[in-house]
C-alpha cells in the first residue's frame, strides 16, 4: 500500500524529563507524498516532527530511543553531521520568523553559510525560489528592505522561500497557518499541493480539514502513540480504530 | 471603616510615590544650583595649573579624560568576555541547564558584591603582580565590576529570543556558532543599553578606581599610569576647605550629572521597547 | 568547506565554555584572594578579638572592628526603616492602583534614579541632609551634632535603596496571578483587602528577598556614605551620633595601607568580611527570587 518511504521511523521513544513523550513509533513516511500528523493537542505531533531534523537535541533533559532513517541513513547515528541533516529538511514553523537582515538576505542565508557567495549564482536562487512561494511578484522592487516589514502571511511565505532556497528534499510544517489570516492560509495550502512534486512534506495540523485538503496520508497520534496511518480519505472517512473514529468524527460531519 | 482604611494607605501610598520620584529632581536640582555657578569653560577645556587645589586656576579635564578611558575600557573589555559567556549560556548550553543556571546565579551574585570590594581585590591583585596604580588597573578591575552588569543585561535581552526562532536558523543547517551571529543581530537594541547600562555604572564608580587607578592632574599617555576620575576628582575637591575648590566639586558634580543623566536616557529611550524593570 | 564551519563551531564552543567556567570562578577567587590577604591578621588575634573588640590602634596592631561593624548595622538598618515602608506603599500602588499612565511615567524616573552615580548621592547628602539634620531635625533632640551623622548616612542609603527595591517588588507583584486578586474581589473584598490578604501574603518570600537584596546593597555601599557619616571609630548610641561604616574604613585608609605593619590585612579582612556577608545575603535572595519565577513560568 505504502510507497517507497522518504523517511523512515523505527521504534522512536523520546523521554522528556519523566514523562514519555512518544512511544514506540513505527511509521513509513512516503516519498513526493502530503502527509499530515493529526491529534489533539499535547498528544506529541510536534515532538514527533522535532524529532526528523534533531531539533530537540537543544532541550535539557530528553532522551532519544530508536532509529529515524532518512534516505536509509540513520541521523541519530552518533557520527551523523546534524547540520547536514538539517540542510536536508525546510521547516516552516508556527508563527514566521524572518531572519534580522533583508528580504534577499533571508533567501539567500542558507545558501551563504553551506558556502556559496556568488553574487549570480545567488541572484538566481533567491528570484527562483521566490517566485516558487509566488512572493516574486510582491517583493522584487524591495528585496533590500528589512524582511519584518513584510505582512505575516508574505512573511510565512518567505520563510517557506528561505528554506527551500537550501534545496531540501523534505519540507516540515508545524502547523504552518495557526497564526494566518484565511487568505494567506489558502495561499501557503495551494503552495504545499504545487510543490509535493519535487518535496516529500510532512505536516503537523489540528485542522482536520485542512489535513483533507492537502494530504495524501495522515497519522492519527494519541498521547504519544501512533494510532493509526492510511491514505486520507480512508482515516478521516473510514477510521478502523475507535480512538480515530471518535477523534475524526466531531470535525467531520 | 474599611473604606477609611484604604483611603489612608491610598494617601499615604500617592504620598511616597510622588517623594520617591521627587528625590531624582531634588538631588539634580541641588548639584545644579550649587554647580552651574561655577562651571565655566576653563573647568572643561584645562587640566589643573599650579595651585589647582588651593583655589587657583585650570579645570578638570584630567578627570573627564581619566574617566572615559577608563569607562570606554572596561567597556570594550567587559564585552569581550561576556558576549562570549551570554552566548555560551543562551546558545551552547541547553535551555535551563544546570551550567546556564549556576552562571546565572553567580552573576547575580557578583552583581550585588560591592565596588568597594572589587577596589581592594583588584588593590591585592595589584600589589600581588607587582603592578602599581594605573590606567591599565582601573580598567581590570572596573571590567571586573560590569561584567555582572552586561551579562544580566545581555542575557535579558537575548533569552526572549524564542525557541522557535532559533529552531528556524538550525532548520537550515546553521551551526550553533552562526546561529549565535543571527541571535546577536536579533537582540542589537538590548546588547545597546547594555552598553550605556555599563558605562554608565562605570563612569559613576568611585571606590573601585580609589585603589586600582590613582590620581594625577595630567592626562595619562599610556597605560602603566596613573589615571584621575571625575567621581574622586569631585571627592577629593569637595574635601578641601576652600570655598573655590570646594565650588568646583560642585561643578564637576554637574558635569557628572549631565553624562550620566545624557546615557540613561538614550538607554531608557532604546530599551523602550524592551519593558522589564529589572534593575 | 563543511569541516571548517564544524570545526569553528567546535572551537568556539570550547572557548567559550572554558571562559564561562572561568568567569563563575570569579566569585571563589575574589573570596580566596581577600582571604589570602586576610591571613596575617587572623593569625595574630582571634576571630572575636577581631569583632568584639572596639580597641582600634593601628600603630600598636590592635584591631577591633566593633565600632566599625556597629556603624555598618546603624546605617543599614536606619535606611532599611525608612526605604522598607515607602518602597512598599509605591510598589503596590504602582502595580494595583496607578493608572498604567502613571506607572510608565513613575518607573522611569526610579530607573534614572538607579543610574545616579554613589558620589553624587554623596554630594546632594552633604548639600541637603547634613544642614537638615544639623537646624531642623536634630535641635529637637540633642544639644549640639554636626549633621555628619547614622542618620544622614541612612537617609542618603535609604534613596539610593529605593530602585532596587521596588523594581524587585513590582516584578514580585507582576508573578502573581491575576486569577488570585479576582478570586478575593469577586467575593466581596475590597481591593485594600485584596492587597493586604492575597497580593501581600503571596508575596512575602518576594519581600522578603527584596529586602535582603537592599540590606546587602547599603551594607557595601561606600562613596555616599562617607561622605555624610562623620567617620568617627565610635560606636554609634543615637541617631545623631556620627559612625564609621566598614567601606568608609576601607577606602579612608587605604593610603596608608602599605606604611603601617598589618594595616593592609586588616583593611582586606574588612573587604573579606563584607564579601562574606554580601555573598551569603544575595546567594539567599537570589535563590528565593529564582524560585518565585520558576513557579509561576
Amino acid at each position: 500500500m505504502i510507497l517507497q518511504p522518504h523517511i523512515s521511523i523505527q521504534n522512536l521513544n523520546v523521554h522528556i524529563g519523566e514523562n514519555h513523550i512518544l512511544k514506540n513509533i513505527n511509521l513509513d513516511i512516503p516519498d513526493k507524498k502530503v502527509t499530515s500528523l493529526i491529534g489533539p493537542s499535547g498528544c506529541g505531533k510536534t515532538t514527533l516532527l522535532k524529532t526528523m531534523n534533531r531539533l530537540l537535541d537543544n532541550q535539557t533533559d530528553v532522551r532519544v530511543g530508536g532509529k529515524v532513517l532518512v534516505d536509509g541513513e540513520n541521523i541519530y547515528d552518533p557520527k551523523a553531521e546534524v547540520t547536514h541533516i538539517r540542510k536536508k529538511m525546510g521547516l516552516l514553523s508556527q508563527r514566521p520568523f524572518p531572519l534580522p537582515m533583508n528580504i534577499y538576505d533571508n533567501v539567500a542565508y542558507g545558501q551563504r553559510i553551506h558556502g556559496n557567495y556568488s553574487k549570480a549564482a545567488l541572484d538566481v536562487i533567491v528570484e527562483k525560489n521566490l517566485r516558487d512561494v509566488n512572493l516574486w511578484d510582491e517583493v522584487k522592487d524591495r528585496l533590500k528592505s528589512p524582511a519584518t516589514r513584510l505582512s505575516i502571511g508574505q512573511q510565512q511565505r518567505l520563510c517557506l522561500a528561505r528554506g527551500l532556497a537550501i534545496e531540501p528534499e523534505i519540507i516540515l510544517g508545524d502547523e504552518p497557518t495557526s497564526a494566518l489570516d484565511p487568505i494567506s492560509t489558502q495561499a501557503i495550502e495551494e503552495l504545499f499541493l504545487q510543490l509535493k512534486d519535487k518535496y516529500t512534506i510532512v505536516l503537523v495540523t489540528h485542522i482536520l480539514r485542512q489535513a483533507r485538503r492537502v494530504s495524501d496520508y495522515i497519522g492519527f497520534v494519541y498521547m504519544g502513540e501512533i494510532i493509526e496511518f492510511g491514505p486520507t480519505e480512508e482515516v478521516l472517512l473510514n477510521p478502523k480504530e475507535k480512538l480515530t473514529k471518535d477523534y475524526v468524527k466531531g470535525f467531520m460531519s | 471603616m474599611r473604606k477609611i482604611e484604604e483611603n489612608i494607605f491610598k494617601v499615604l501610598m500617592i504620598m511616597s510615590t510622588v517623594l520617591i520620584s521627587s528625590t531624582l529632581f531634588w538631588i539634580i536640582y541641588t548639584i545644579f544650583s550649587k554647580g552651574l555657578g561655577s562651571l565655566n569653560w576653563d573647568m572643561v577645556s584645562k587640566i589643573p595649573e599650579g595651585g589647582f587645589y588651593i583655589g587657583k586656576g585650570g579645570g578638570i579635564l584630567n578627570a573627564i579624560i581619566g574617566s572615559l578611558y577608563i569607562t570606554v575600557g572596561s567597556t570594550l573589555l567587559g564585552l569581550l568576555v561576556s558576549i562570549p559567556i551570554v552566548i555560551y549560556i543562551n546558545i551552547y548550553a541547553k535551555n535551563n541547564s544546570f551550567l546556564a543556571n549556576i552562571t546565572r546565579l553567580s552573576y547575580d551574585i557578583l552583581f550585588g558584591i560591592p565596588s568597594i570590594v572589587y577596589g581592594a581585590f583588584g588593590f591585592a591583585i595589584m600589589v600581588y603582580m607587582g603592578l602599581k596604580t594605573s590606567l591599565l588597573a582601573g580598567i581590570i578591575t572596573v571590567t571586573l565590576m560590569i561584567i555582572p552588569i552586561l551579562v544580566r543585561a545581555m542575557d535579558e535581552a537575548i533569552r526572549v529570543v524564542p525557541e522557535d526562532m532559533k529552531n528556524s536558523v538550525y532548520a537550515l543547517g546553521a551551526t550553533r556558532y552562526e546561529t549565535a551571529k543571527i541571535v546577536l543581530r536579533q537582540s542589537i537594541p538590548g546588547i545597546f543599553t547594555a552598553i550605556l547600562l555599563s558605562f554608565g555604572r562605570a563612569i559613576g564608580d568611585a571606590a573601585c578606581v580609589l585603589f586600582t587607578a590613582g590620581f594625577t592632574d595630567s592626562i595619562p599617555t599610556s597605560l602603566d599610569q596613573p589615571a584621575a576620575t571625575l567621581p574622586l576628582s569631585i571627592f577629593f575637591q569637595l574635601s578641601s576647605p576652600i570655598q573655590e575648590v570646594q565650588n568646583r566639586a560642585y561643578a564637576a558634580a554637574v558635569v557628572l550629572t549631565i553624562i550620566v543623566l545624557i546615557i540613561s536616557i538614550t538607554a531608557k529611550i532604546i530599551s523602550k521597547n524592551l519593558s522589564k524593570n529589572k534593575i | 568547506m563543511m569541516n571548517i564551519r564544524l570545526l569553528k563551531d567546535s572551537i568556539f564552543s570550547k572557548v567559550f565554555f572554558t571562559l564561562t567556567i572561568l568567569s563563575i570562578s570569579t566569585v571563589v577567587l575574589l573570596g580566596l584572594g581577600l582571604y589570602y590577604k586576610s591571613i596575617p591578621i587572623l593569625d595574630s588575634s582571634s576571630l572575636s578579638k577581631l569583632l568584639f573588640s572596639s580597641e582600634w590602634k593601628p600603630f600598636k596592631e590592635a584591631f577591633g572592628f566593633y565600632p566599625f561593624i556597629m556603624g555598618t548595622l546603624w546605617v543599614t538598618v536606619i535606611s532599611i526603616v525608612i526605604a522598607l515602608p515607602l518602597s512598599l506603599l509605591t510598589a503596590i500602588y504602582l502595580s494595583e492602583y496607578a493608572h498604567f499612565r502613571v506607572r510608565k511615567l513613575v518607573l522611569p524616573l526610579i530607573e534614572l534614579l538607579s543610574g545616579i552615580p554613589p558620589v553624587l548621592f554623596g554630594v546632594w547628602g552633604v548639600l541637603v541632609i547634613v544642614p537638615l539634620i544639623q537646624d531642623y531635625i536634630a535641635p529637637h533632640f540633642v544639644e549640639f551634632t554636626t549633621g555628619y551623622s547614622v542618620l544622614a548616612g541612612g537617609v542618603v542609603l535609604a534613596i539610593m535603596i529605593f530602585p532596587l527595591i521596588i523594581s524587585i517588588l513590582i516584578e514580585v507583584f507582576d508573578n502573581v496571578p491575576q486569577e488570585l486578586r479576582d478570586a478575593s474581589l469577586s467575593v466581596g473584598a475590597t481591593q485594600w483587602q485584596t492587597v493586604k490578604k492575597v497580593l501581600l501574603r503571596k508575596s512575602v518570600a518576594g519581600i522578603i528577598a527584596a529586602t535582603v537584596l537592599a540590606i546587602s546593597r547599603a551594607f557595601g555601599e561606600t562613596i555616599a556614605v562617607l561622605m555624610v557619616c562623620g567617620n568617627l571609630a565610635q560606636i554609634p548610641h543615637s541617631l545623631f551620633d556620627s559612625g564609621y561604616p566598614l567601606p568608609a574604613l576601607i577606602a579612608n585608609n587605604y593610603g596608608e595601607m602599605m606604611s603601617i605593619p598589618m594595616y593592609d590585612s586588616a583593611l582586606m579582612f574588612a573587604a573579606l568580611l563584607l564579601f562574606v556577608i554580601i555573598f551569603l545575603f544575595n546567594a539567599i535572595s537570589r535563590i528565593i527570587l529564582f524560585r518565585i519565577e520558576k513557579s509561576t513560568t
